[in-house]
């Protein structure tokens, strides 16, 4: 989340989850909320009952666009210039907090000399949204007191993604609609311990907590208890790991010295990835692959050792929320056939290199944690144990948790505006790959469906991949509800079966991940966002047939 | 029939549930009526958390790869190839060239332990997991 972090100095959601039940406006970006965050969904329904306003970005006409006062069906990939515009018409009607500006952000001025130079029937024609519908987005999201805004992986899953986001940041502070309650803006996380991974460190740039890796204080504190001196350089990104090693992938710049060994802890790159015959080809060719997972995955098979996890039920410790809330999971069972839970894996193979990371508990790992990371300073399990968790930051054991951030100040001191211009999908349609296609996740699955699919309730209600079609298209394909299609992309194929529906465009079409009969990262492409390495997953050109049964 | 409390693991709303045991089985799931998230409530997807968890194909013995094929072999075993592997393209490339994935789905104090061994044991800086997918 690099957008929000450079902008406001920390990535995660301002608000709480709760606090949207007192929204006046909720503005939902790139997130079908009602299958992907049904408890967000669950809000924003209560307070649009109670006369709230819903304003829905989304090129899909998706449950909750349907519910919303305005839908703005955008042109995939256009994010920057629609909140361009948006934030010109607020400009051009003068509302925009000047004292917010003045006391808390800094770099306005270049801000508002972009958005001076932006021509609103450009704006329109690039997007494919009215003029009048930018206006009235803006007129709604500016004039209310408490506006929020939602956002999901349809935001930062592009190749401009850190820029999408900071747009949004950007619209936020020139209302003011950040550092209050009920008002800020909100990524909602994908899985459910996202926030906590990155809060962890299981980053290559950042120390737990977001602490600085080049800080000589910090590093000191972490050398003092851990016994070792810390690497100095920055690792490397996910994607430089599976697409710049010694299978190269274009897009992206081959590393100097390729990744010859992995150890791959409850992920499974095979499924999740795009591009995925090139991570199977580096996959293939390192030296040496670890595995931990409940489950032989795509990714395990491939492996030197594979190494059975426990699952959550499993397992005493904590998991962190959308909304920060470090929340406590109480073991149920004892790790089921002969798995382990994944701490004692690593301690196992870190004493095999002499290095001592037996721990009693999980609640002592919690207490090294809170005595390095002042972001969880007061996590103790102890005090999780009779509550519903803390939100960070929670600084030490008398702290009580932040309901919401950035309150008198902001994370980084000043809230940093960052104009942003649009960027072309990093993939044109042509003649022969006509349709865009959008990819996102439904109801009743899980991310790669290594856990969902073997879940027989959500294997009856949602069994095979679809793929959604607007009508029209479908008819000039020859297509009819339940026909195969095939899919292709320059890089692959898939097979679908055709939803026909209006919830899409004519000349898009939707489908979902977590399928590996239909493993639809073989169609997207690798490019990336140059900053926070997100791939541009949401949209790729593909053509698409009819299969002859 | 015990019931302990959790937190569901299908999404980042973070619904706060009861897993129901029974001899050591998870036999189902409901929500907690006052946690903050769940008021309550929970989506299909929570209502059936437990369904995985006791699935024929969970892995119960780690595999080593023996002859190209991926065999069961003790505790033991698996770790002392798996230390050494490391090891191996450690001493002979420099620790940069290992990458570690964290994972999303993994506890807090899991993800600070892989991190830990990344950079302690290992010695890079090389970890990641999937919030950007
Ligand atoms: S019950 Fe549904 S909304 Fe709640 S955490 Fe689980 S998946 Fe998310």
């Amino acid at each position: 989340m690099a957008g929000l972090a450079t902008t406001f100095g920390s990535g995660a959601m301002t608000n709480s989850i709760n606090e949207l039940d007192h929204a006046q406006v909720v503005l939902v970006s790139g997130s079908n909320t009602t299958e992907a965050h049904p408890q967000v969904a669950r809000r924003i329904y209560g307070c649009v009952d109670r006369g709230a306003k819903l304003i829905v970005i989304d090129p899909r006409r998706t449950k909750i666009a349907r519910y919303a006062d305005l839908h703005l069906q955008l042109r995939p990939g256009t994010d920057i210039p629609l909140l361009n515009g948006i934030m010109r018409s607020i400009i051009d009607e003068n509302l925009v907090d000047d004292l917010f500006i003045e006391m808390r952000t800094e770099n306005f001025f270049a801000m508002r000399d972009m958005l001076l130079q932006i021509d609103l029937d450009q704006v329109a024609a690039t997007t494919n949204v009215s003029k009048c519908m930018i206006r009235q987005a803006a007129r709604i999201y500016a004039q209310a007191q408490r506006s929020v805004i939602c956002y999901c992986l349809g935001v930062t899953q592009h190749i401009c993604g850190t820029s999408n986001v900071q747009s949004y940041a950007n619209l936020a502070m020139l209302t003011g609609h950040v550092e209050q309650e009920f008002t800020g803006v909100d990524p909602l996380r994908g899985q459910n311990n996202v926030q906590g991974a990155c809060d962890m460190a299981a980053l290559p740039n950042v120390l737990p907590g977001y602490q600085s890796l080049d800080d000589p204080g910090v590093r000191n504190k972490f050398k003092q208890s851990w016994g070792v001196e810390l690497p100095k350089t920055q690792g490397v990104t996910l994607l430089d790991m599976t697409h710049g090693g010694s299978v190269w992938s274009e897009g992206f710049e081959q590393l100097p010295e390729p990744i010859r060994a992995m150890y791959i802890m409850g992920e499974n790159p095979m499924l999740s990835d795009p591009g995925i015959k090139h991570v199977e080809a580096t996959l293939r060719d390192l030296d040496f692959l670890v595995v931990a997972d409940i489950f032989l995955t795509e990714t395990a098979v491939l492996a030197d050792v594979v190494f059975p996890a426990a699952s959550f039920a499993e397992k005493i410790g904590t998991v962190t929320n959308s909304e920060r809330r470090v929340q406590l999971m109480n073991q149920a069972i004892t790790p089921v056939g002969n798995s382990r839970t994944d701490d004692k894996i690593i301690a196992g193979i870190a004493s095999r290199f002499g290095y001592d990371m037996e721990y009693e508990s999980s609640a002592e790992i919690m207490e090294e944690i809170c005595l390095l990371t002042p972001l969880y300073g007061g996590m103790y399990h102890d005090r999780l144990k009779g509550s519903w968790g803390l939100q960070w930051p929670c600084s030490d054991r008398t702290h009580d948790g932040t309901q919401y951030l950035h309150k008198y100040s902001f994370t980084r001191g000043r809230g940093r505006f960052e104009p942003g211009d649009h960027v072309e999908p990093a993939e044109p349609l042509s003649e022969e790959y006509p349709f865009l296609l959008i990819t996102g996740r439904a109801y009743h699955h899980y991310h790669t469906g290594t856990m969902t699919r073997r879940s027989h309730t959500l294997v009856r209600e949602h069994d095979r991949p679809y793929i959604d079609m607007h009508p029209e298209d479908g008819k000039r394909l020859g297509l009819q509800r339940g026909d195969m299609v095939q899919v292709d992309s320059r890089r692959g194929t898939c097979n679908f079966t055709v939803k026909l529906t209006d919830q899409m465009a004519p000349g898009e079409l939707y489908c979902d991940f977590h399928f590996h009969e239909a493993p639809v990262n073989t169609l997207t492409i690798s490019c990336s966002d140059p900053v926070a390495r997100c791939p541009e997953f949401k949209i790729c050109a593909v053509k698409a047939e009819k299969v002859a049964l | 029939m015990r019931d302990v409390l959790s937190v569901c693991t299908y999404c980042g709303c973070g619904c706060g549930l009861y897993l129901h045991v029974e001899n050591n089985q998870v036999v189902g799931a409901s929500p907690s009526r006052n946690h903050p998230v769940s008021r309550n409530n929970l989506c299909v997807k929570g209502w059936h958390v437990h369904e995985f968890i006791h699935s024929p194909d969970r892995l119960s013995d780690p595999l080593v790869r023996k002859d190209g094929r991926l065999v069961p072999v003790s505790w033991n075993e698996a770790l002392d190839v798996a230390a050494a592997g490391l090891k191996g393209v450690k001493e002979r490339y420099g620790p940069d060239r290992i990458g570690v994935l964290s994972s999303a789905k993994c506890s807090n104090e899991e993800n600070y332990i892989l991190q830990k061994f990344t950079r302690a044991v290992l010695g890079t800086n090389n970890i990641d997991h999937c919030a950007r997918l």
